[in-house]
């Protein structure tokens, strides 16, 4: 009886809105399934080609010469890791200072303006040409030759757009009263971004830096000619660091090409240690970010 | 009026605020008493939350904030060119609308402005006394350790009082401190004041006319009024005792404020 005056309220399966809202749902979910058939297929091919050459011995000695087998590829991994050392150390301090200049100490001015668009645009060019930017500053130019040093400031380079991004956006989400309530009790400035903003945006600058080291990891094109290669143990020195060094990704370069097996092999095992690298840097950034204050 | 105005902590004298081009605040002129409770009413956009911040230099981070005639604290101006913002907002400490805790353990909120301040004594001692005062010793005393954040709004805006106060200032601003909490905290948050009024002078804004009656000694009605296209201007209209703003005041816009009869 009151049904008859308020209508049925049951859903109606036939009505054309409710089929289209179905069609577009199924078809969302079908273009979701198309997205990840790429990184599933390239983690599986990774996966096995490369777990059947994973060893101790491809964690503890060198490549072998052409024509030999086994070995390992232990100097690219510490090639690797000392190459994005160099970077990092010289990425994360620029970057997160220039961020907190843009974020904390520029008030907007038309500098910052013209910094933040820079950032932009350097975040936009090819890996490449940060790599020709070091070969000319340090290689070419003779300063310190193909080195782990060029490669480190090649990979710097392409690090630096993500970390003054994503840490200048870290400190704008720390919300404004809290500088306040630090200016209120009398802190000066400078104790109000080290000692209240920067700890509350760490998460997120640590997120930052993760996937900035992520990226550079994997970059190829700019150690090419600047860290070029070595089929020897690094040397860890400040004279080592002046020399061409074995990295992850170079390696998988140069020994997928060759027309040995064994090199090839290698190659396989070198990208899904690469693969596991960045994957497992992503993690931790992840990590990092679940520990966001705000 | 004669005798506080003796003992007048803040005097403003022909005050205007300008943000950019644009006129926020014209003509202040107000003396606020020591150890008294002054409230600031009036309806938003009057400016009187502006007014509050220029009393501690907060408006110095809005970069296009201009202040004209003068503001002086105890007899020094404190827009003088000599005068370190850092030393005014020391002595004049401010508890916010919204909680606003630092990312930091209950102990380290209470004791930073102590610590940047280089203070010297027991910080322990500080703390539980800041907190006390707060009344808000007897629910943190075991988690000292935990997070501000871990704490009900009502127990974070005291968190901030009691913050405030470890700073050891003479005035406490308030700009509308129980705008975000519940009545039962907004009651705690009250007998708070009329027990800090022994030892500060508190200058609060409120849009509850209840609670200007209930806590304030003093009381100032600002009005803002239209001028050209789409801006408006603050202006004090009055500024007595609060009985006589509420019961008796000399201005018809101000009755019809506090009467609810506004615009």
């Amino acid at each position: 009886m009151v049904v008859s005056t308020i209508g049925s309220l049951k859903k109606k399966s036939s009505s054309p809105r409710i089929i289209l809202g179905s069609v577009m749902t199924g078809l969302s979910g079908l273009c979701m399934i198309v997205t990840l058939i790429p990184l599933i297929a390239v983690l599986f091919f990774v996966l096995v080609q490369g777990f059947s050459r994973i060893n101790i011995d491809l964690f503890t000695q060198l490549p072998p010469p052409p024509g030999l087998d086994e070995g390992g590829l232990a100097n690219a991994i510490i090639g690797t890791l000392v190459v994005v050392g160099i970077a990092v150390i010289l990425a994360v301090p620029i970057g997160v200072l220039a961020a907190v200049y843009l974020s904390e100490f520029s008030h907007g001015n038309k500098f910052a303006t013209s910094i933040r668009f820079a950032t932009n645009v350097l975040s936009g060019v090819p890996s490449i040409i940060a790599g020709i930017f070091a070969f000319g500053l340090l290689v070419s130019s003779g300063i310190v030759g193909f080195s782990a040093i060029a490669g480190g400031v090649s990979l710097a380079v392409l690090m630096l757009p993500t970390i003054i991004r994503t840490t200048d956006e870290a400190l704008k989400i720390v919300p404004q009263e809290i500088r306040w309530a630090a200016l209120g009790v009398g802190a000066y400035n400078y104790q109000t971004v080290v000692q209240i903003v920067l700890p509350a945006a760490l998460p997120g600058i640590v997120t930052g830096v993760t996937l900035a080291i992520a990226r550079a990891a994997g970059e190829t094109a700019p150690l090419i000619f600047t860290a070029l290669f070595s089929n020897f143990w690094p040397n860890v020195s400040a004279q080592g660091l002046a020399e061409p060094i074995a990295t992850l990704s170079v390696l998988v370069y140069n020994f997928a090409i060759l027309p040995f097996k064994p090199q090839q092999e290698l190659a396989w095992a070198g990208s899904l240690i690469l693969v596991f690298l960045v994957l497992s840097t992503s993690i931790l950034a992840r990590l990092a970010t679940r520990r966001k204050l705000y | 009026m004669e005798e506080s105005l003796r003992n007048s902590v803040f005097e403003l004298r022909d005050v205007d605020i300008f943000y950019g081009s644009n006129k926020a605040v014209r003509e202040v002129n107000l003396d606020i008493p020591e150890k008294k409770i002054t409230a600031f009413i009036g309806p938003s956009g009057c400016g009187k939350s502006t007014i509050l911040r220029c009393l501690n230099r907060l408006n110095d981070l809005i970069s296009s904030f201009k202040i004209k005639g003068s503001v002086t604290y105890h007899g020094q101006n404190l827009y003088a060119k000599d005068i370190d913002p850092v030393e005014v907002r020391k002595r004049i400490g401010m508890v916010f609308q919204r909680p606003n805790p630092f990312p930091k353990t209950i102990y380290d909120n209470v004791a930073y402005g102590a610590r940047v301040n280089g203070y010297k004594k027991d910080l322990d001692e500080l703390v539980e006394t800041s907190l006390r005062r707060a009344v808000l010793w007897d629910e943190v005393k075991d988690k000292l350790g935990e997070s501000g954040f871990s704490l009900s709004g009502g127990q974070q805006q005291r968190l901030c009082i009691a913050r405030t106060i470890a700073a050891q200032p003479e005035v406490v601003l308030m700009d509308e401190p129980c705008s975000a909490l519940d009545p039962i905290s907004t009651i705690k948050i009250e007998e708070l004041m009329q027990e800090l009024k022994e030892n500060y002078t508190i200058v609060i804004v409120t849009h509850n006319m209840q609670q200007a009656t209930r806590v304030a000694d003093m009381t100032a009605f600002f009005n803002a009024e239209a001028v050209g296209k789409g801006s408006k201007v603050g202006y004090l209209v009055e500024f007595d005792e609060t009985d006589k703003i509420f019961s008796n005041p000399s201005q018809q816009s101000t009755e019809d404020y506090v009467s609810g009869r506004f615009g």
